[in-house]
């Protein structure tokens, strides 16, 4: 029992220790965002490398996600005569929970891990360590235009994938399944509101932030998650899973309150 | 001045340095020498204080750098260059950007003086025409004659040397010992060289320490090392002579 007790407290305090952590490296970065000098080439950079290198991904996510949704929509509607309803709950759901949530667990696949790899490399080739001992700050050039990028391309790539999504759902209500056009789009105009886009783009802001503070403290940790190649490999996936779950209980979170 | 004075380090229990005392003074250069894994990389961290120490201090000029903040560790890093074992160069960047890259941000410099500066670094260092290819398409011996030229550039008082030839083949050790000495000579820095090159490093070094088990156990001129008593000195300065002959026969 007493074993079990200290198995038990000896996690309890790592995980705590962790948390401190982490929120302090995230403390750090927000700081350094507002405070010169200003990496505007290295925050371009990781602009493109989160934002136009999703790009396709994001396209093809988004449209299948919006033919699901209207072909599953579709025949739910109609048991209750409300198909005509289709546009506004394609659209509804994509803006305020499926286009962030998804987009951003895209991303996260696709930029976030390779983010922790390449800053775990990094760490790992003592790169991290030659800033640090030029007097330079690494979170500066490694975390802060991460965070930065991550708050810009979020929000864009989630009104990419709920537009790409209602055009998908369009092909499917419409064209397949022989909605009409003007039903379709008439009734979004009815049924939406400021209130749900607002709703969607704060979710994706606070998703860039949690994609990229995690990712790049993973990567910034690599050395205490396993040695060389195989912590790196270790950080990745810690930062994915990290990531991702931190995005469906934050997007809970924030739906709850804001709704 | 670089004093180090009774340094203690443990790691999960286990003491890595044990009261460490060494003095280097200006402009001499220093080789810390002993077995892998001895602590010597841990010491050196020290020095250039990414590592904490349990106990003890270390003194740049007289400031203790285990106790000062982040604004005066950095003000007393600024007259530092670290190269780096396994060369640490930045992989995105091109061999230019490397060497450029303390100078683009450490300094005001104009585009037409920072490139004059870092072409002349990489000449010092005896390379030429590479400056636009990447790191990983340069040889081992290049890479650390890179990080040389990006831990010159800035004009340091003091350049540390982790374990600057390891892996390299011994003609090209000779050659990087010997760019060592050149750039020494001509840019007048106080050198720290961390290594187990035995005897080749006794023409490099005005001093040599050695470590052993977390202590330093002797302290000398190459000549002094060569003829100490002490028989841990004594069989690993033989033992890294053997091998050098077996491996040369």
């Amino acid at each position: 029992m007493e074993k079990l007790l200290r198995v038990l407290g000896r996690w309890g305090l790592s995980v705590v220790r962790t948390m401190g952590r982490m929120i302090i490296f995230l403390a750090e970065s927000l700081y350094l965002i507002f405070s010169p000098p200003f990496k505007f080439n290295l925050l371009l950079r990781q602009i493109r490398f989160f934002g136009t290198k999703s790009l396709v991904v994001i396209l093809l996510t988004g449209a299948f996600t919006g033919m699901v949704l209207a072909i599953q929509l579709f025949y739910t509607l109609r048991k209750f005569g409300s198909d005509a309803l289709l546009g506004p709950a394609v659209a509804l759901s994509l803006i305020r929970e499926l286009g962030p949530v998804l987009s951003a667990l895209m991303v996260t696949g696709r930029a976030g891990s390779s983010l922790t790899a390449e800053i775990g490399i990094m760490r790992i080739s003592e790169q991290i360590d030659v800033l640090t001992t030029m007097a330079l700050n690494p979170l500066r050039y490694l975390s802060v235009p991460n965070i930065v990028a991550g708050i810009i391309v979020f929000p864009l790539l989630a009104a990419i994938y709920d537009v790409i999504g209602i055009y998908g759902g369009y092909v499917v209500g419409v064209k397949l399944l022989g909605l009409s056009s003007g039903t379709y789009f008439s009734q979004m105009e009815n049924f939406l509101d400021m209130s749900d886009i607002r709703m969607g783009i704060y979710k994706s802001v606070s998703f860039g932030i949690i994609v990229s503070w995690v990712s790049c403290y993973k990567g910034y940790h690599t050395d205490e998650t396993g040695y060389g190649a195989e912590g790196v490999s270790k950080a990745t996936t810690e930062a994915v899973v990290m990531s991702s779950v931190l995005i469906l209980v934050w997007d809970y979170f924030l739906g709850s309150v804001l709704l | 001045m670089i004093e180090i004075i009774d340094l203690e380090k443990s790691f999960n229990g286990q003491e890595v340095l044990k009261g460490i005392n060494l003095t280097i003074l200006d402009r001499e250069v220093v080789a810390i020498i002993g077995e892998s894994g001895g602590g010597k990389s841990v010491l050196l961290k020290h020095l250039i204080g990414i590592l904490k120490p349990d106990k003890g201090k270390i003194l740049v000029d007289g400031v203790d750098i285990t106790k000062v903040g982040r604004r005066e560790l950095d003000r007393i890093r600024d007259r530092f260059g670290v190269v780096f074992q396994g060369s640490a160069l930045f992989d995105s960047m091109t061999i230019f950007e490397n060497v450029a890259f303390p100078l683009n941000e450490k300094t005001k410099l104009g585009k037409n003086e920072i490139q004059g500066k870092a072409l002349r670094a990489l000449e010092d260092v005896g390379l030429k025409g590479i400056e636009n290819k990447y790191p990983s398409e340069i040889s081992g011996g290049m890479k650390r004659r890179v990080a040389l030229a990006r831990a010159l550039v800035i004009g340091p008082d003091t350049i540390f040397f982790d374990e600057p030839t390891t892996g390299l083949d011994p003609i090209i050790l000779h050659s990087i010992h010997r760019l060592i000495i050149d750039t020494h000579v001509k840019y007048n820095f106080t050198g720290i060289i961390i290594s187990h090159e035995i005897p080749e490093i006794f023409d490099v070094a005005d001093k040599v320490a050695m470590l052993y088990q977390g202590t330093i156990v002797a302290a000398g001129t190459p000549e002094e090392i060569r003829k100490n008593s002490n028989p841990v000195v004594k069989q690993f300065t033989s033992s890294c002579r053997d091998e050098l002959t077996k491996s040369l026969s």
